[in-house]
C-alpha cells in the first residue's frame, strides 16, 4: 500500500439551496475540487460518490454515472461507485477512495459527497434520517434517530452525572464556529438559554440539539503521495483511513454510551498513522446530536469516558482549547447533507491543515481528525490527515 | 409498507418470539441464526432453538418523545425506552399507561399487546409489544425461558385500559 494524499478540495455552501438542483451542487463541488489541484481531467480515473438517500430524496439512483456525465467526463467511460452508510455515507466513499488509491488500481480519483434534502417536505426528511436507524425493530416500535440519540444523553446523564448543560454547550460552540464559515448553514450564534429553551424533540434533547436537513456537496482529489507535489504546494496526506461497524440497532449494543464503532476505528487510526490523541490539534467530529460530540470526544480519546460534559463545558475543544472541534461549525451549524458531511470534514482539515482557514484559522494545525457516524453508531469512520511540510 | 412486509414478522411482534443459542444459553430478541457470542462462530449454525420471551423486564433508558416517528403522530408525547429484558436481550419500545413524568430508568415494566400505529385512516393497523409499569403482583415468580408459543395474554390478576 503507498501512501494518499489530498491534491484538491472543493465545497459548495450547505442549507436550503432551493435553486440548485442535486447535480448542479454535486459538480460544482468536483469541478472546484479539480480546479484546485492543477490536475488534467483526463488524469482523472475514477469518482466515488457519497450519498445516502439519493432514491426517496430525488428518486434518482445511478447518481455516480449521473454526477460524472454531467462533470462533462461521462464519455470517458470511467468507473464511477456511489457508496452508502448513513449519515457517514461521505466518509465511506473516501474510504473507498482511499483504498483505490492506496492499493495501486488507480492514481487520480474523485472522492464526492452530495446529498439534497430540501426537494422533499421536512417531514419526509425527518422519516429519511429514522432510516438509518433499524426500521423493523426500532422504528416501527416508535423509534426516531433524535429518540435514539436521546436514550444515549439519558443512560449518559446517568452513569457519569452528565449535565445537560454540558451537551447544551456543543450547539453553541457550532454556531460561534459557524459564523465565520460563509458555507455553513446556520452563520447565526444561539445562547445556552436558547438551547435549553428550544422546542422538544426528544427529551432530553431540544431542536437546537440536532443538526439540520440541508443541500450541500463536497469533493476532494487524491492521488498518490509520491507525485503529489506536482499538483499542489501544500500536499496533505491521509496518514489513517479506517471503518468500523457495530449492531444495527442501538438496543444490541454493550453498552450505549459508548460507540464501540469509533473506539475501534480510532484505535486502529492511530495506529496506522503511528500517532496518539494527544498530536491532534483540530478535529472534526460528529455532532448531528449534540450528545454525540461529548461520547465521540470520549471515544476518539480525548478524554476520559464520562468526563467530556465538564471538559468541553470548560472550552477545552474550543478555540484556544487543546484540540478545536468542528471550526466548520459541525454538523450542526455547517449543516449536515448525509452523503456530503464526511467529505466537508475533510475538506475543512485540508482548509486548515494547509493554512487557508482565513478567519477561522486555528494557528500550528499539523494533524486533523475527521469521524463521522451513521445511524446510532452501526458505521464509523475515521480519517487522520497530516500536514508533510 | 406492504401487508406482508409486517405480517412475516407477526410471531416475533405478537408473541416476543427469539432464539437462544444451545451452546452458549445466551437469548436472543429477534431471533438469530447465528450466535454472535459464541468464540466459534459458525459452530451455532442450525443451534438456535426458538424462545419466548415472558415479557418482564426494567427500562434501561428512556426519552418523551414529541417530534414523532412515521405513524405515531398522534400519540405525542410518548415514552420512548429501552428495555432490559429479564431473560437479557434490550428491546426498543414505547411506555405507556403511565404519566411521563414518572418513568425512571430501573423501573420494572411488562410487554402488552397493542397498536402500535395505522397507516392513515384506509391503511394497515401495526400491532406490537408496548410496555407498561408493573407492580408486585404483575411479576410473577417465574415466568421466563417458556419454549411454548403462546400468545402475549394478560396474565390472570392484570387489567389495564388499553393504550
Amino acid at each position: 500500500m503507498r501512501e494518499v494524499a489530498v491534491l484538491g478540495a472543493g465545497q459548495t455552501k450547505f442549507g436550503e439551496l432551493w435553486d440548485r438542483s442535486f447535480r448542479e451542487i454535486g459538480i460544482e463541488a468536483g469541478l472546484q475540487a479539480l480546479v484546485d489541484a492543477k490536475l488534467e481531467s483526463a488524469q482523472l480515473q475514477g469518482l466515488f460518490l457519497g450519498n445516502m438517500a439519493a432514491g426517496r430524496l430525488i428518486d434518482q439512483e445511478q447518481i455516480a454515472p449521473l454526477i460524472l456525465d454531467y462533470a462533462g467526463l461521462g464519455n470517458r467511460n470511467l468507473p464511477a461507485v456511489r457508496v452508502e452508510g448513513g449519515g457517514a455515507s461521505g466518509a465511506l466513499a473516501l474510504h473507498a477512495g482511499y483504498l483505490a488509491v492506496a492499493s495501486g488500481q488507480y492514481d487520480f480519483v474523485v472522492v464526492g459527497g452530495a446529498e439534497k434534502l430540501t426537494d422533499v417536505p421536512d417531514i419526509t426528511g425527518n422519516q429519511i434520517t429514522d432510516s438509518a436507524a433499524d426500521h423493523e425493530w426500532e422504528v416501527v416500535f416508535g423509534a426516531t434517530l433524535p429518540g435514539l440519540w436521546a436514550l444515549i444523553a439519558r443512560r449518559h446523564m446517568y452513569q457519569y452525572g452528565t449535565k445537560r448543560e454540558e451537551f447544551a454547550a456543543v450547539p453553541v460552540q457550532d454556531h460561534e464556529m459557524a459564523a465565520k464559515n460563509p458555507n455553513a448553514h446556520y452563520r447565526n450564534k444561539i445562547t445556552l438559554e436558547q438551547v435549553l429553551g428550544a422546542t422538544p424533540v426528544a427529551q432530553p434533547l431540544g431542536m437546537l440539539d440536532c443538526a439540520p436537513l440541508s443541500d450541500g456537496a463536497a469533493a476532494v482529489v487524491l492521488g498518490p503521495m509520491e507525485v503529489a507535489r506536482k499538483y499542489t504546494d501544500t500536499p496533505i496526506r491521509i496518514s489513517a483511513s479506517q471503518v468500523a461497524c457495530d449492531t444495527m440497532a442501538l438496543h444490541h449494543r454493550r453498552d450505549i454510551t459508548t460507540l464501540d464503532s469509533t473506539a475501534v476505528a480510532a484505535r486502529r487510526a492511530f495506529q496506522q498513522a503511528r500517532r496518539t490523541p494527544e498530536n491532534v490539534q483540530i478535529a472534526e467530529i460528529f455532532d448531528g446530536y449534540s450528545i454525540g460530540a461529548l461520547v465521540a470526544l470520549e471515544d476518539l480519546g480525548f478524554v476520559a469516558k464520562g468526563a467530556s460534559g465538564a471538559a468541553f463545558a470548560a472550552g477545552e475543544f474550543g478555540r484556544g482549547g487543546r484540540v478545536v472541534v468542528n471550526s466548520s461549525g459541525g454538523l450542526k451549524a455547517q449543516g449536515r447533507p448525509f452523503g456530503a458531511v464526511g467529505v466537508a470534514q475533510v475538506v475543512e482539515l485540508v482548509r486548515q491543515l494547509r493554512g487557508d482557514a482565513k478567519d477561522r484559522q486555528v494557528a500550528g494545525a499539523n494533524l486533523g481528525l475527521a469521524h463521522d457516524v451513521g445511524g446510532t453508531g452501526a458505521t464509523s469512520v475515521v480519517h487522520l490527515l497530516e500536514r508533510t511540510n | 409498507m406492504s401487508i406482508a412486509r409486517f405480517w412475516r414478522e407477526t410471531p416475533r411482534r405478537y408473541n416476543l418470539g427469539g432464539s437462544k443459542c444451545s451452546i452458549c444459553s445466551t437469548v436472543y430478541f429477534p431471533p438469530r441464526s447465528v450466535c454472535p457470542t459464541c468464540t466459534h462462530h459458525r459452530r451455532s449454525i442450525g443451534k438456535m432453538q426458538p424462545l419466548q420471551l415472558c415479557g418482564d423486564g426494567e427500562v434501561f433508558s428512556f426519552s418523551i418523545v414529541q417530534d414523532a416517528a412515521e405513524g405515531f403522530e398522534m400519540q405525542v408525547p410518548y415514552v420512548l425506552a429501552l428495555v432490559k429484558t429479564v431473560e437479557g436481550p434490550m428491546l426498543t419500545g414505547q411506555i405507556v399507561d403511565v404519566d411521563p413524568a414518572e418513568v425512571k430508568i430501573g423501573m420494572p415494566v411488562h410487554a402488552m399487546f397493542r397498536k402500535l400505529r395505522e397507516e392513515g385512516r384506509a391503511g394497515v393497523i401495526h400491532y406490537g409489544y408496548k410496555f407498561a409499569p408493573s407492580t408486585a403482583e404483575d411479576r410473577r415468580p417465574h415466568r421466563g425461558g417458556s419454549h411454548e408459543p403462546s400468545p402475549m395474554a394478560e396474565p390472570p390478576g392484570r387489567s389495564r385500559a388499553s393504550a
